[in-house]
């Protein structure tokens, strides 16, 4: 039966940020990630399909475009909510929650952030109603952590660009109507001369090339994207020229956040799943949430996840005043992607042997949550980026 | 059309219920509050008859603390128009004092029809629509399935013990809503942004004297622990002569 819960599940009070908004958005996303989103989940891990009617039926209910103004399609809410929304989506299904996630913050903040006033009109109305979904286009064999080394190259011609080379590991790369992706427009090295640009399906000597085969989020759309001669009208470049690379690290640096929130959303779904199961399973004449050793696994998780929710709700919500939020961006995609595979695990031994198995939740949770600490900045990069933000304020 | 529906904020169907120390009520401590499950139908049906006649207004109207104005907020952003709390102690109201306050405010208002759900889930009283419907001297049907409205004109499926009513009464009616009338909408994100702008009246009333007092309440004894009869084929006969002559189930 539904229910619209006004607080949490546990009836603990919410954190004091929490405006009456942000509570209805809670409520809203936790109750179509529990009554739709979960019941689909484990089909879709195992047939690796799309999860296309979980977008659809978001992009009914608004979150495509959470974050963007109501005259541009979107939803008119802040980071915050966006945030809390991709937690409970990826409480239950963590391909469904980076499909939200790239799409909004690598889709359409790209456009939002740098786009002409009509490259704003003309995109993103599309992209925040979800009639069409985004992504983008960074990583290439040879420019991974280091995108300065970025070889997709563009040259100008008459009213636009020749473009070629191939982006690899773009999520939503099939699905995406529109693409925003980098190239370089001079011969100058390094993170110098790269520009982005907005291709959208279709154009010619745009394609899909290989699909990826992966560990987890098999649900999710990531391929390889291949430019051969493909050309790019002048006034499809984002921006102003030569500016990619600071572009993308600022788009990177919101997105961040965005992993954050899927980080701890999956790390909440495995703690659920191991509170519950540590009730039920009895051994040696008890539940085994009777015995120690159990319940300081449940602790530590219980504050991991705790501690997760303060910094990605804190780097959304210095985002939403204007404040920098790079430091406490990474940070709390760092943290929470660790706690998030830390869960994982420990929710997998909560289980035991059942839960090494395809037929237990949080076996699909922990394959997921190994590309929080992968995916828009390593682990590794993200202390790079901590460290240089610690030493540039002292 | 103006649809008035009577709203209730109730205790969430999965809270662990506990007693206040006097043994008379709920303690509501830590106790999460939601619309009462019943009343989302209602909203639902008030909702789809607005938009299948291409105008109206449904308007929410709650009694209860001021707390009760997140239960209202929840369905002005299902989409309802606005809202009407009604704030009174409700420690010792009975269903006769609660549908009197409502009554006198929908009276005010002259809707074309009120929706309420069956009962609340948490005292399950049921009383309030058919009370409401009594006080304006309206026609009433309860636990409705299926509605169709005509010009001054309802049609309602009720269900009853291995079969369906279908019943007809003019408007303006009271309608009491179940299970399987509608799918409940989720709350969009737009409609919760739109709920913000949208108005809740609140005026204080004062409840008359109960016709009824709640002399205790009390939970549910424990289930007792289970027995073994034996395990395979042998224990067979002992479970059935238990099963017939202690349990007397077969």
């Amino acid at each position: 039966m539904a229910t619209h819960t006004q607080d949490d599940v546990t009836g603990v009070p919410p954190m004091a940020e929490l405006s009456d908004i942000h509570l209805q958005v809670r409520a809203t996303a936790r109750q179509f990630s529990d009554e739709v989103v979960r019941p689909r989940a484990a089909a879709a891990d195992e047939s690796g399909e799309f999860p296309a009617s979980n977008i659809r039926e978001m992009a009914e209910l608004g979150f495509l475009g959470l974050p963007f103004p109501e005259e541009f399609g979107g939803a008119g809410l802040d980071n915050l909510s966006y945030m809390i929304a991709v937690e409970e989506i990826s409480r239950s299904c963590a391909s469904t929650g980076i499909t939200l996630a790239a799409h909004i913050s690598l889709g359409c903040s790209p456009i939002w952030d740098f786009g002409t006033p009509e490259q704003k009109r003309k995109y993103l109305p599309r992209l925040a109603s979800g009639k069409a979904l985004g992504c983008f286009g960074l990583t290439e064999p040879n420019a991974g952590s280091d995108a300065g080394g970025t070889q997709t190259h563009a040259r100008a011609v008459d009213g636009g660009w020749i473009v070629n080379g191939n982006k690899i590991y773009i999520t939503n790369g099939s699905v995406a109507e529109v693409c925003v992706f980098t190239a370089r427009t001079s011969k100058e090295q390094g993170t110098k001369g790269i520009s982005s640009f907005i291709v959208e399906k279709g154009a010619p000597g745009y394609r899909v090339g290989k699909r990826e085969n992966k560990m987890g989020l098999r649900s999710s759309d990531t391929v390889e994207l291949i430019f051969e001669d493909c050309f790019i009208p002048k006034e499809n470049l984002l921006g102003v020229e030569g500016q990619g690379y600071k572009q993308f690290l600022k788009t990177l640096a919101g997105g961040r956040i965005s992993i954050g929130a899927l980080s701890l959303g999956i790390a909440q779904g495995a703690f659920e799943a191991a509170v519950k199961y540590s009730k039920e399973r009895q051994q040696f004449g008890q539940a085994i949430c009777e015995f120690q050793a159990v319940q300081f696994m449940l602790a530590d998780m219980g504050l991991k996840i705790e501690a997760s929710r303060h910094l990605v709700y804190e780097a959304a919500r210095r985002k939403d005043l204007g404040l920098p939020y790079s430091k406490q961006g990474a940070m709390a995609k760092l943290f929470a992607s660790e706690a998030a595979m830390w869960c994982a695990d420990k929710a997998i031994q909560v289980h035991g042997g059942f839960g090494y198995m395809r037929e237990c939740p949080v076996e699909r949770m922990f394959r997921d949550a190994k590309l929080m600490e992968i995916g828009e900045g390593t682990s590794e990069i993200q202390r790079m980026v901590i460290a240089r933000e610690i030493l540039k304020e002292s | 059309m103006k649809i008035v529906v009577c709203l209730k904020q109730v205790p969430d169907s999965e809270t662990r219920v506990k007693l206040d120390p006097t043994g008379k009520s709920l303690d509501s401590a830590g106790v999460s509050l939601v619309v009462n499950p019943y009343d989302e139908y209602a909203i639902e049906e008030a909702l789809k008859l607005k938009e299948a006649a291409g105008a109206g207004e449904v308007i929410i109207l709650t009694l209860g603390a001021s707390g009760a104005a997140t239960a209202i907020r929840n369905a002005l952003a299902m989409g309802a128009d606005r809202g009407i709390l009604l704030k009174a102690d409700t420690a010792n109201a009975d269903a006769r004092a609660i549908s009197e306050a409502l009554s006198s405010t929908i009276k005010e208002l002259s809707p074309d029809l009120v929706l309420c759900g069956k009962q609340a889930i948490d005292d399950d009283g049921a009383q309030v629509g058919p009370r409401i419907a009594e006080l304006l001297g309206w026609p009433c049907v309860t636990v409705v399935t299926k509605l169709e409205i005509s010009p001054g004109k309802v049609r309602a499926e009720r269900e009853i013990e291995g079969g369906i009513e279908v019943c007809e009464c003019a408007l303006p009616a009271v309608i009491t809503a179940q299970k399987g009338l509608n799918e409940p909408r989720y709350a969009s994100l737009k409609g919760i942004m739109a709920a913000k702008k949208k108005e809740i009246l609140e005026q204080d009333v004062t409840l008359s004297a109960p016709g009824l007092v709640t002399s205790s309440m009390s939970l549910p004894a424990g289930r007792s622990a289970g027995r073994m009869v034996g395990s395979g084929k042998e224990a067979v006969p002992e479970l059935v002569r238990i099963l017939r002559e202690e349990a007397r189930v077969i």
